[in-house]
């Protein structure tokens, strides 16, 4: 809502500063979002007339002007204009004058010749971007009156931000109404002198859906010079709340929109088949609306329609070929209260966002639907001329606004503070609310503009809104303290998060969504979970893994010549499964390039498979957790693995598939891993082990086995074994090469026997081994010599 | 006896000038070996009377203990020149850099989080969180936005399917906590919210803070005391002024945006309110008995102020030189 101060003023005038007043509006919840003055400073700028212009006699271009500016004399100026000529009116700076950019004013000789002052351009002003030659004022501009006041150029231009809920704000009278509450200032009401009407030409008016439409008032002005020119105090103000001059008539309506909050039409009455009827879209129909749009109008659409076609939206928009031109003669003023249920969401439909449907949407005051039309019959008789027919109408059954109970008590809680009877009491008048009192009790009746007062709760913000939010203490809540629950089976994500942070990787936080091409690459998902409404192509599709985003970022700092890399993520991951969202926090890493930072002393290696391994095993830790040979879309075949607790798989871990790897352009084949982040929280309360009295015994067992046998199986065949004493076995060195024949490796494993009760002889240590090394030989592995 | 002196002195003069273990060990042999002349001394008591032996066997004794000690010393000088040696060759340049891992770092926007959780913990807030997918229902009608509301035009909504949105905001785990709890009630639900809007001011998924306090004597008051106490510890700043602007959400009746002074100006840091009756009802919390409050803070704005950020957008960029700065 755009609008200007003088305007506002001419309703309600408090004794406050331009500043004071836009403070004043933010505080109760009208924010101003902009106050820009209509003109920069400046000063002894005069309306003045050229009454002379001679040839300067040492100069080409310049001309020696007479000039009127209301003194008995005329000024002597010198001006350089082209423009320039014998009777025109034009802005004129006088000596002593300041323009902006400190521009002063002074006597000057100009080759010779003295000249008392500048005739100006509107850029020299501040109030035009560029100018060809001097700023022509209308003719009938008053000789010797300021520039300023003539143009009222005394004002400050105001954006306010509205709150759906407080569409009766969206009117000069509606601001005013609330300036008139907030700073207890009389409220001037508008005068509105009806006009007799002297015909009873009317058009019948039929509403099909009362309810959608529970009043329409409609009137013929007969006779009206719609080519009639707009008063410039109307185009001025209606300028200033950011509305085009369209044409007199159209001008009228709009501006009794900004006055009152009712939108308006104007019909071509000459350009209407029969009567009105107010009625929702059949099917099939179209309008072609004045923005040229083809609107393929739906059953929920309210329209106006004569006998033969649609002619507007209701509430949104007319349409083409029956609004008024400057060659109409008749005029059909349309003055209705559309439901806001019957509006509300249809311009959004269509695209559509007009001054008229925000203000439907959200609520007019159906008490002053008959009221606008009068008045902008008044404005129309007064501008266009022509014959006022009687008004016509059709009304159903409109909004009731029930009484509200609203307690003392109920204040005070909410609030948090008391308000006395009498502040309550002079609070409710000031907001200009109908209410009876009992004590500590009141029955409040909100006026008909107000669409967001149904409950108590409702009047007690208004309350707190006119004593003043800031007038409220900030007090600290008195309550009964009790702990909070505090779980060991469950680490805090910080923990996890930490664990990662101490190996060295940096945590990054990526968008959901991303392209789908990338979830089909990268996580082999050929039915990605889409957007409805994307704000790109690359951000199409949810993610149903981290993965997409960590390539990103990676790719975003390789490009930024970072040799190093190590990222992770905690987030949401969607998928859709059996009709249900299935939304999945999941903790994934990526790393890159060297294991180690570059550093003296120490081999660089770059990292792999079993670097990422470690850091996924440390996340678990002291979990023992399995890894399963699988394949996934985004993996090296050979190189991953299904990270499992117990039985149950928690999450993958691999390097990237070199397909991805060339495709992503990336030197290094990352390691990648990805848990769902409830497996990883999961923690036990610890209770304690009895420690051994005996220390154990250590025996290694050295094995040669076929290169493509894995370590777990032997380790499991060896616990299988269920060796008596066999407290751990642990490999502790992998080889191959020379001394092996090809295709073969040596496994070494250090096994610890313990017994808890005494100290081991050596022939139970023997039989212990020897149970181990069966169960392997049984697996082809043949005993190291 | 003259002879018992010579011997000692002899000892003392070969012991103070030899540098080599080995060799003092050797000399040690010519004093107390078994040809040693001491020993040849000893031997030599059997020869006295037994009136005269006691002295002689304590004065031969006196001279042995005093050559023992003597070379025990020079040995311990051996040793300790030995050593000082080793230590001066083993010596390192303690300038080079340490070897091994570095350690990365949590994103500013965790960090964040984690102390306005720490800090709403200590008033006793439990945290809570929901779905990121949410269904219409949630998002809006319970939080009394009913369909085509104009308040929905506000939120700038990405849809899923016409009735799962991504959650616009984190008001909806308000009431899928208040359906499955009874008051009193005290969370702050952190977590990722989105909207159809992409510039170098808006990203179109960022992050809130919701809090509730539902209980019998929660008042507009209160939620001024506690916003305030917030912002004035996130900040560290005991004269941070926070001012409250009448506003509107349809979740909560009286409405208010929060705004805090900065730089001489005010910034808007989020929106706040009593709990809506309405809500209060679709979660069948008596609100006649119970009040409550609600607020949503702008978890990015909390960040780019707290850290000097100056761009929203570096936050999800993943920059390293930029994340690495809070390490």
């Amino acid at each position: 809502m755009k609008f200007s101060e003088n305007w506002l003023r001419t309703w309600v005038n408090p004794a406050l500063s331009s500043s004071e007043l836009s403070h004043l509006l933010t505080m109760a919840g009208l924010e101003v979002e902009g106050m820009e003055a209509v003109a920069p400073e400046f000063n002894n700028v005069v309306v003045a007339q050229v009454l002379e212009v001679v040839k300067h006699p040492n100069a080409d271009r310049l001309n020696v002007c007479q000039v009127n500016v209301g003194d008995a004399q005329p000024l002597t100026i010198v001006c350089g204009a082209a423009n320039v000529a014998v009777g025109i009116k034009v802005p004129c700076a006088r000596i002593g004058a300041v323009l902006p950019g400190d521009f002063k004013i002074k006597q000057a000789k100009v080759r010779s010749i003295e000249s008392f002052g500048m005739l100006c351009s509107g850029k020299e002003l501040g109030l035009a971007e560029s100018s060809d030659g001097l700023w022509l004022l209308p003719e009938d501009a008053p000789v010797g009156t300021t520039l300023r006041e003539y143009l009222e150029l005394d004002d400050q231009l105001y954006t306010i931000k509205l709150t759906p809920n407080r569409s009766d704000c969206s009117s000069l009278q509606g601001i005013a109404r609330e300036v008139a509450a907030l700073t207890a200032t009389p409220f001037q009401a508008l005068n509105i002198k009806l006009q007799a009407a002297t015909s009873n030409d009317q058009l019948s008016i039929k509403i099909e859906d009362s309810a959608a439409c529970p009043a329409y008032y409609g009137r013929l002005v007969r006779a009206v010079n719609a080519a009639a020119i707009t008063p410039v105090w109307m185009q001025r103000r209606l300028e200033r709340s950011g509305l085009r001059t369209i044409n007199a008539v159209v001008d009228i309506t709009n501006y009794v929109m900004l006055e009152m909050g009712q939108p308006m039409h104007a019909f071509d009455a000459g350009k209407l088949s029969g009567g009105i009827t107010v009625r929702h879209a059949r099917a099939g129909e179209k309008l072609t609306l004045l923005n040229e749009q083809v609107a393929a109008l739906d059953a929920d659409v309210l329209v106006i329609a004569d006998e033969a076609r649609v002619l507007a939206m209701a509430g949104i928009m007319g349409g083409q070929g029956s609004g008024v031109e400057t060659t109409t003669c008749d005029v059909f003023l349309e003055s209705a209260f559309f439901h806001p249920d019957a509006i509300v969401g249809r311009a959004r439909r269509f695209g559509l966002a007009t001054d008229s449907s925000f203000r439907f949407e959200r609520g007019v005051d159906f008490a002053a639907t008959q009221q606008a039309l009068e008045r902008a019959t008044q404005l129309l008789i007064e501008i266009c001329g022509g014959t006022v027919c009687a008004i016509n109408s059709a009304c159903g059954t409109l909004p009731t606004r029930p009484a509200i109970a609203l307690r003392r008590s109920r204040v005070t809680r909410i609030m948090g503070i008391e308000l006395s009877n009498g502040q309550v009491s002079t609070l409710l008048t000031r907001l200009g609310f109908s209410y009876t009192a009992n004590g500590d009790d009141y029955r409040v009746t909100p006026p008909s503009f107000r669409f967001d007062l149904s409950i108590e709760a409702d009047l007690v913000e208004e309350l707190a809104r006119v004593h003043g939010y800031d007038n409220i203490p900030a007090l600290a809540p008195k309550a009964a303290l009790t702990m909070l629950p505090y779980s060991e089976s469950q680490r805090p994500m910080s923990r996890v998060q930490q664990i990662l942070v101490s190996r060295d990787y940096q945590e990054i936080v990526s968008l959901a969504f991303l392209a789908e091409q990338t979830e089909r690459d990268l996580c082999g998902n050929q039915n990605p979970l889409a957007l409805q409404n994307p704000i790109a192509s690359n951000l199409a599709v949810m993610r149903s893994s981290l993965i997409g985003g960590l390539v990103d970022a990676l790719r975003f700092n390789l490009n930024r010549k970072q040799p190093r890399v190590r990222l992770f993520e905690v987030g949401a991951c969607f998928a859709k499964a059996g009709g249900e969202y299935v939304q999945t926090q999941r903790l994934s890493g990526i790393a890159y390039g060297p294991n180690q930072p570059e550093q003296w002393g120490a081999k660089s290696a770059t990292a792999d498979f079993y670097d990422a391994k470690a850091d996924v095993e440390a996340l678990f830790a002291p979990l023992a957790l399995r890894f399963v040979a699988a394949t996934h879309p985004a993996l090296h075949p050979g190189r991953s693995a299904q990270i499992m607790v117990g039985e149950q798989q928690v999450g993958w871990l691999g390097e990237l598939h070199p397909q991805w790897q060339q495709q992503y352009d990336l030197p290094l084949a990352p390691l990648w891993f990805e848990i769902n982040l409830e497996a990883v929280l999961q923690s036990k309360v610890v209770r304690m082990q009895e420690i051994a009295k005996f220390l154990p015994v250590r025996r290694d067992l050295a094995v040669v086995v076929d290169d493509g046998v894995a370590v777990q199986a032997l380790l499991d065949t060896m616990q299988q074994a269920n060796a008596p004493l066999v407290h751990e076995i642990v490999l502790f060195d992998v080889y191959k090469g020379k001394g092996l024949e090809s295709g073969k490796k040596s496994l070494a494993f250090r096994v610890l026997l313990q017994d808890t009760q005494k100290t081991l002889t050596d022939a139970e240590i023997e039989s212990s081994m020897t149970v181990l090394v069966g169960a392997l030989q049984q697996q082809g592995a043949q005993l190291r010599a | 006896m003259e002879q018992l002196q010579q011997i000692l002195d002899q000892a003392l003069q070969q012991f103070a000038v030899i540098s080599d273990e080995a060799e003092l060990e050797q000399v040690k042999a010519k004093y107390l070996g078994k040809d040693g002349s001491l020993t040849g001394l000893l031997k030599g008591l059997g020869k006295l009377t037994a009136e005269e032996r006691p002295a002689a066997g304590a004065r031969i004794n006196q001279v042995k203990q005093a050559i023992e000690a003597a070379l025990q010393q020079r040995r311990d000088a051996l040793q300790q020149d030995k050593l000082a040696l080793k230590l001066a060759a083993e010596s390192l340049d303690v300038t080079l850099p340490g070897r091994g891992a570095s350690t990365g770092g949590l994103h500013p926007i965790t960090l964040t989080l984690q102390r306005i959780e720490q800090l709403f913990h200590s008033l006793g807030f439990a945290v809570s969180s929901g779905p990121e997918i949410e269904h219409d229902f949630y998002n809006f009608t319970a939080l009394n936005i009913p369909d085509n509301h104009p308040a929905r035009a506000m939120h700038d909504t990405f849809y899923i399917d016409p009735q799962h949105v991504l959650r616009t905001h984190t008001s909806p785990v308000q009431v899928r906590y208040m359906e499955n709890n009874q008051p009193p009630l005290k969370i702050i639900s952190p977590g990722r919210v989105y909207r159809v809007d992409s510039d170098a001011t808006h990203s179109p998924m960022f992050h809130q803070v919701e809090g509730l306090w539902v209980d019998e004597d929660i008042s507009f008051a209160n939620l001024k005391g506690v916003v305030q106490d917030f912002l004035q510890r996130f900040f560290e700043q005991d004269d941070l002024q926070v001012r409250f602007r009448p506003s509107f959400f349809p979740f909560t009746e009286p409405s208010a945006e929060m705004d805090m002074s900065w730089k001489g100006g005010w910034l808007e840091i989020g929106g706040c309110g009593m709990v809506h009756p309405n809500v209060l009802k679709n979660v069948n919390i008596d609100s006649e008995k119970y009040l409550g409050f609600a607020f949503g803070l702008g978890v990015e704005r909390l960040a780019m102020l707290r850290y000097g950020v100056n761009d929203l957008r570096l936050f999800f960029e993943s920059d390293m030189r930029f994340l690495k700065q809070f390490n």
